[in-house]
């Protein structure tokens, strides 16, 4: 029995492997938050809000974008977009663009569509195969 | 004039262009700006007082003040 690996935990995965990522947000199409790495769901919220406004401005400016980052003096604001999802992240200054790029884009892979083994139902579970695939 | 001194000349010279070029990469480096990369693989970047960052870098702003 597979299911799709938990957005949390693909997030802390890359916030493991990447120091340079602060905050990351994955969001659905429709604007949902599918996870984070923040606690507070409230700033989760409008970090998911925000990068949807950054990337329909960005989108008005050039269309086709897929992915972009704003490099502040303060840190950097990465997005990246497939066909229906969307992850943020936030950075400290100067990071690694290409390395960063590459692990949002596997996060965002692993969320979509990597299989990783569920838990093991309990005793009383009668069938009802998981319909994630 | 010696070639000693001509040596010289020469190495300070290329020392100054090579701090001018260090210096200039590192002030642009510290300018904000964002880049858009598109799906056929092109990328344009603007740079902080272009229209296009003018619009884009107040949402970051906006986002990372936020966290």
């Amino acid at each position: 029995m597979l299911a799709r690996m938990d957005a949390a935990q693909a997030i802390g995965d890359l916030t493991e492997i990447s120091p340079q990522v602060r905050q990351v947000v994955a969001i659905a199409a429709d604007g949902s938050v599918l996870g984070s790495n923040l606690t507070d769901e409230a700033l989760g919220s409008r970090l998911a809000e925000g990068a949807g406004r950054l990337a329909r401005a960005a989108e008005e400016l050039r269309p086709g974008i897929h992915q972009l980052e704003a490099a502040t003096l303060a840190g950097s604001v990465f997005v990246v977009r497939d066909a229906d999802r969307t992850i943020v992240a936030t950075t400290t200054p100067e990071p690694t663009v290409g390395l960063v790029f590459y692990d949002l884009k596997t996060c965002l892979r692993s969320i979509d569509g990597t299989l990783v083994p569920a838990p093991a139902p309990g005793p009383d579970h009668q069938g009802g195969e998981d319909a994630a695939a | 004039m010696p070639p000693r001194k001509v040596f010289t000349g020469f190495l300070l010279a290329a020392g100054s262009l090579a701090g001018s070029v260090l210096v200039r990469r590192r002030a642009a480096r510290k300018r904000e700006r964002v880049d858009l990369y598109s799906a056929d693989g092109s990328m344009h970047s603007f740079a902080e007082g272009s229209p296009e960052a003018d619009r884009l870098l107040p949402i970051a702003h906006e986002l990372l003040a936020a966290g």
